[in-house]
Formats: C-alpha cells, structure tokens, sequence
C-alpha cells in the first residue's frame, strides 16, 4: 500500500524509470528545473493564493479559522484518450442519477421492479418527502455533480462517491489553473492542455436553461450561506466569473409563491437559484425552523413552478452512500448498457453477511457512515488503533445500517514536493458535470486532491490535504514547442 | 445591486478611510509627543482620543505614549483603532467580494495582513515604520479606487469614504480648539503653533497652506483651509462637494434621487455661501458640530435612499 508500490500518474508502473507516453514534457522539466527554483515557485504560488485570499475556513478551528488549501506545483495529467473515456463514463452515470431521481420522486418504477430496496430509498434520511410528485423544468435533479474518482492502475479508474448536492471545488480548478500559467507557463508550451475557464460560462448556460416555463431573460442568484462558510471564496469566484448577483437568504423574500430579492432600486424577480446551502436550511417553514440561512416560503414557490432551484431539494438520495451501493444496477436499469465507470467493492453493512465480513476484515478495510463527508465518521482499518477499530466494531453491531465498508485501495500516486523533496503521494480526482436542457456536459478537468502526508490516503482539505493542477492533454493538437525549442 | 451589498460597500469606504485617517492621527500625535516637555506627553495622547471619540478614564494605560499609540492602533476595544478599522472593512469586503476588484480586495487584504497579527506597536521608531507602511497600502487603496469602473461598486465605496472623511476633519477641527491648548498657554503661542502645524500634517495640508496662504501659521486660516476651501481634498467643503457630485452622477444613471441628494445639496450651499469670519463670529464649535449633525443626517438618509437596513 505504501507509495512506491502503487501505480504513478507521471511513471505509470515504471518505478521512477521512465514517464509514461505522451507525459515526457512534465518529467524532462522535472529534470531540468532546480529543487530551489521549484520551491521559490512553490512559495511564489502560496503567497499568490494567500494574496488572493483563495481560503477555505475549518469549522471547530477559531485561530485557524482561514486557511489556503496547499497547492503543488506539479501538475497531474490526463492523456487525451484517459479523458475521454471518462468524460464519456460520467456523462453515462450522470444521466442515470437524474433518472435516478426523478423516478424515485416520481413513478418509482425502479422500487417497483425490485432493483433498489424501497426502504432503503423512502426511508432514507435524505429523501425528501415534500418534493414526491413536483417535477421540475426538464426533469432535471442534479444539475451540477461531482464526481470522486480514484485509480488503482493503469486502466482501472473508479466512482468513490457522487457528489450530487452541493459539490464544491470547482473554483480551485480554475484557480489552480491560473497560479499554473503564471508561474510555470513553459509547461503549458510543452504540453497540449485543454482550458477549463470555460466552466462558468457553461454553468451560467446550465442555469438559464433549466428557467422555469415562461421566464424571459431569466434572473439567475447564486444563494450562499454567508462569508463565514467554508466555501464561501467559491460562492463569490463563482457569482462574480457568471455574473450573477451572490445573495443570502436575508437578500430574498417570497410574496405570493413568487421569489424576490432586494436592490437598491427596489424588487426584482429571481427565476433560478444556485443555492449553495443544504436542503434542511433552504427553507425554515417546511424544514429546520432554525435556520437564518434560507428563504421562509422558498419551498413552496419551488413546487408552485416559480423558481427553479439547483440542483434541485431530494438530489442528495442520490449520493448517499447507501445508494451508491446501487449505482452499477441503477446505471444498467436506466441507460440499457454496462456502467462504464465502475464503483469501489462495497459491502452494505445493513447486510448480515456483509456485516459479517466487515467484522471479520476491520484491519484492512475503509469503514465509512452512509450519511458522513468530508473524512468524517470513517475507519481506515491499515493505519487505525486498536482503540478505534473497537470503537467502530461496537458501532457498527449497533447500527449496522449507518455503514458501508470498502477495501482500502492502493489509490495512485503523483510526484508531489515534500520537505524532504519530490516524492510520491496518493490522489484522488474531482471532475465536475453539468446536465441542462441540452444534455450532458463535462469540462476537460477537475479537481486533483493529494494527501500530503507520506503515505497517507485522505485526501480531504479539511483533513490537511492539498491540490494540484490537472492537465488534460488535447488529442488534436500537437504541443507547440515540441521539438522546435 | 443588492441593498446588503450596496451597504457593504459604503461601509468599506467608511473603514478604509476611519483606518487611514487614525494612521495618520497617530502619526501626528508622535510627532506633537515629541515636542512636548515630560510629563504633559498625556496630554497629546488624550487629545488624540478624544478626536476618535474615545474617553479613556483617568487610570486608563491609553494615556501614555505606548498606550496610547497601542490603543489607537492596535486595540480591539477600540472601534476606531486602525486594527479594528481593517478588520470590519475586510470582513464587509468578504461579504461584497464578488463586487470588488481584484485590486481593490487585495489592497484592502494586504492592509488587513500587515496588522492583523500585531499585539505590540512597539518602540516609537517601529510604531512610525508601521504607519508609514500602513499610509502606503491607503494610497494602494486609493490608487485602486481611481482604476475602478464608474459603476454602482464605485459610487457607494466613495460615499462611505467621504462621509467618513468629512467627519473626521470636523472632530479634528474641533478637538484642536477646544481641548488641545491647556489652560495658561497662549493663543498663538509656540504651543499653539505646533499643534496647527500638526493638525495640517493630519490632513497633508501643509505644503498647500503655503500654496494658498502665502504667509506664516494664523490659525483661522488653517480652520479657513480645512472647512471652506475645495482645492484641499480633505476640508469639509471638498468632502461636502464630492458627495453631491456623487450622489448627482449615481442619480444620473439610476434615475435614483432623493432625500440624501437634498440634504447634501444643502450643506455644500451653506458652505459655499460661508466665510471663516462669520463662522468664527458664530462659534467655531457649534459650527463644527452643525455640520456633524448635517453629515449624520446624510448618513442616514444614504442608508434610507438605497434601503441598506
């Protein structure tokens, strides 16, 4: 399991030998640029991100409260061909999770046929009764996903999670890419990268496109809960790059089942809401009643047609990962052909027999709460204690039906600069998908997350994690100094 | 524009401006400090609150020197030190970000990091490194104010820093004439003369008293520069004309006019009609205080006008 063993985005299996084919660009600059001008751009990246004030907050963290999430300036890279297999992999997953949900919301037909469990769906946490029935513009649920990837070797990629309510980490993609092509800009001579400043122009496109009927130059906001949460440098980069007004809850006000917001001149209409805050806050009348984030009637201008909200309240059935379980037969039911991105071996812990083998395997399995994100409530077996693998057993005899458990994999590795040097360090990769009116699409990129400490598999930022660049390399176009410099 | 956003905004001007303008109030009362005998060093920095509106008790440690600049500077129970300043003005620029130019946060931010970790404001040499770092990020700001795009963002960061401006001259003005000069010191005297002179520093208006005045320090003429003439940038009657000009050309373009635009078009009439030998036959306290009445009144009228609560 140790980096070193697993399989390397820049070397492949090659253990330091030779940089896989097509990739020669990023290890001959390895070579030829220094360890003191790479750090020099190192800390020249951080002080930028710093400067900008590209920050995240840790909750529970008072003095901490606004950290920048580590970047590496060593980028990883996906070939043409590696691109587009997977962009055509989450398109497929894409389209089966909105099928997904608006079946479940509506006909059911999947419960009916026996393929998920029923309880497993109505009886879930995330489902969202008040929402049964109300169909919303173009059938569309989750309107922006993002989807956890992971690698094992070279051909083996899997979905580690769906991310289909508010996923976050899109501005870091763009971000990540701008700190690149200021401080390393021989690299993009070199190496044929696709852009992924397109995205807030495509997202900007999703939105209108999914107006309600009738909406004319639709009104488009962007809901945040506020600047003190941890995504709220996003929030802005996203609302500022699209264009759109960034509002709070206390910005809007809902009078007869129609959504308004405040200005300096009055009222204007809102016709779409990317509300980056949790279905139980959007609206205290029909969910917590203590919430100050959201819109007190937002839910019911929602089912009367006059607002559409993105992605749409009850998405978040789709990523639990009691139904992820499920995601290679959902696919299958849906789409008619075989998932082309596979999942992560999962054992359903509501399962005697799999609860069993959970048991009996603690050591080398990642045990995660269906309902838990952001590293929290999980066990990694390998590196855990003795005192909390107890702890989980005991938990998890409790309420086995919390738990899922998955084999700890030997998740690929990058070149990643550490105190000591370059070394290898385990990632994972955040690509974002966007479903509007006409379709599916995928933005050449996503978000590389790297798990700093030697070893280490969790790559969350909250957790101490950092991020690089992903380069997705253009099949088409040659790189423009290869071989003329 | 979002109300909430609009009032972000305004209140950033006002915070950027209040943090510049304490600066330099420390700034200048270094330099007054240092022309005073021991022990009457008190006195300059008691003056100094009092012009931020702070009224420290008698055993208060704000009264010494180190105290004092710390207080102004750097303490968190001050809502007019520089530290207190940066903060709220960030925070409001957090919330408006999406608004602000990318030079604009970054000045704001860059002056917010430079203090934010600062529990001492140590010796006095390292009090005046800082405000003199702490005056070049202002000018930074500024200089990214003038680069802005004539939009709404503009208009409400200029509002805020010319009401905060327009205020902070006044107390200056007021606090010079009624508490500075001890009893049994002279009117004109030597004392009285550095204490103009670094009431001018205050405000940068030294080189352009000479400009305009051609003569050596009289007093009324420097109450005459910092309340009528407009040539000053920040005398009342520059800071009551940019505001009408502001709220005119924001009206031109939104077609949104009201009881602020009135009650400024007022004030700068008043000004403009004004003297300093009939102001100073009315009393130049009550005079001062008028107008921070009037400027409080604007306030609220903004507030109103642009539906900020």
């Amino acid at each position: 399991m140790a980096a070193g063993t697993a399989f390397d985005e820049l070397w492949g299996a090659s253990g330091g030998d030779a940089v896989r084919p097509g990739f020669e660009p990023l290890g001959d600059w390895l070579r030829e640029t220094s360890a003191a001008e790479l750090d020099r751009r190192q800390h020249a990246a951080e002080a930028a991100f710093r400067s900008l004030g590209i920050t995240f907050n840790v909750y529970g963290e008072e003095d901490a409260a606004e950290r920048i999430i580590p970047f590496d300036i060593i980028p990883r890279i996906l070939s043409a061909g590696e691109w587009a297999r997977l962009s055509a992999g989450l398109e497929q997953r894409v389209q089966a999770i909105n099928a997904f949900v608006d079946d479940v919301y509506g006909a059911r037909r999947i419960l009916a046929d026996g393929i998920v469990p029923a309880d497993i769906v109505l009886g879930n946490e995330q489902f969202c009764v008040p929402v049964a029935g109300a169909r919303p513009p173009h059938g569309i649920y989750a309107h922006i996903c993002g989807i956890d990837l992971v690698r094992t070797g070279p051909d083996e990629f899997f979905v580690l999670e769906d991310n289909a309510r508010t996923p976050s980490g899109v501005s870091y993609m763009i971000e990540n890419r701008e700190a690149m092509l200021r401080l390393c800009p021989e690299l993009f001579e070199r190496l044929p990268v696709r852009p992924v400043d397109t995205y807030p122009e495509l997202l900007r496109d999703t939105l209108q496109s999914v107006a309600p009927e009738g909406a004319v130059e639709p009104r488009c906001v962007l809901l945040t809960p506020g600047h003190y949460n941890s995504a709220f440098y996003e929030h802005s980069f996203l609302a500022n790059n699209m264009g759109i007004e960034l509002v709070e809850g206390r910005d809007l006000e809902v009078d007869d089942d129609i959504v308004w917001m405040r200005t300096i001149d009055g009222r204007v209409r809102v016709d779409v809401i990317y509300r980056r805050i949790d279905d139980a806050f959007i609206d205290p009348l029909l969910f917590r009643p203590d919430s100050m984030l959201g819109v007190a009637g937002l839910m019911a201008a929602y089912l009367a047609g006059n607002v559409t909200l993105v992605n749409a309240p009850g998405t978040g059935i789709a990523d639990d990962k009691a139904i992820y379980s499920y995601m290679p037969e959902i696919v299958r039911y849906y789409t008619g052909e075989a998932p082309k991105l596979p999942n992560v071996e999962t054992w359903r812990c509501r399962e005697p027999a799999s609860l069993q083998y959970t048991l009996d395997h603690l050591e080398e399995l990642v045990v995660k709460l269906v309902d838990g994100s952001g590293g929290y409530g999980m066990l990694v077996g390998p590196t855990a204690s003795r005192a909390e693998i107890e702890a989980f057993r005991a938990a998890l005899i409790a309420q086995p039906q919390r738990y899922i458990a998955q084999p700890t994999l030997a998740l690929s590795t990058i070149p990643t600069i550490t105190d000591r040097g370059i070394a290898p360090r385990h990632v994972d990769f955040r690509p974002f998908v966007l479903t509007g009116s006409s379709g599916v699409t995928t933005v050449p990129g996503g978000l590389t997350r790297v798990a700093l400490r030697e070893g280490s598999l969790v790559v969350n930022s909250s957790q101490g994690g950092g991020t690089k660049d992903s380069f997705v390399l253009d099949g088409e176009r040659a790189p423009n100094a290869a071989g003329g410099v | 524009m979002l109300s909430r956003t609009a009032s972000n905004l305004y209140w950033i001007g006002r915070y950027m401006e209040r943090a510049e303008f304490t600066t330099r109030l420390i700034e200048a009362t270094i330099r007054l400090d240092s022309l005073l005998a021991q022990p009457k060093v008190e006195e300059a920095w008691k003056s100094a609150l009092a012009v931020v509106g702070a009224a420290p008790d008698a055993a208060s440690e704000a009264l010494g020197a180190f105290g004092g600049r710390r207080f102004l500077a750097l303490s968190l129970d001050n809502p007019s030190s520089v530290k207190s300043c940066l903060s709220a003005a960030r925070d409001n620029a957090r919330a408006a970000r999406n608004v602000l130019t990318q030079e604009i946060w970054e000045a704001i931010n860059r002056a917010w990091l430079l203090i934010r970790d600062r529990a001492s404001p140590g010796g006095t040499q390292s009090t005046l490194n800082m405000v003199e770092e702490l005056k070049a990020e202002a000018r930074g700001f500024e200089g990214a104010l003038a680069r802005m795009l004539r939009n709404e963002a503009y208009w409400f960061l200029r509002l805020g820093s010319l009401i905060e401006r327009g205020d902070n001259t006044a107390r200056l003005l007021d606090v010079k004439y009624y508490l500075l000069l001890p009893d049994g010191e002279q009117v004109g005297g030597l004392r009285d003369r550095d204490q103009w002179m670094t009431l001018l520093h205050v405000v940068s208006g030294r080189t352009a008293y000479r400009t305009i005045y051609r003569q050596a320090l009289q007093p009324w003429l420097i109450a005459d520069l910092l309340i009528f003439r407009k040539e000053l940038p920040r005398s009342l009657a520059a800071a009551a004309s940019e505001t009408v000009a502001m709220l005119a050309q924001f009206g031109d373009m939104s077609g949104l006019q009201g009881e602020a635009d009135r009650l400024a078009r007022r004030r700068l009439t008043r000004l403009e009609d004004g003297s300093i030998e009939n102001l100073l036959a009315y009393g130049l306290h009550e005079s001062l205080n008028g107008f921070m009445r009037e400027n409080a009144a604007i306030d609220a009228a903004i507030a109103n006008q642009f539906r900020f609560a």
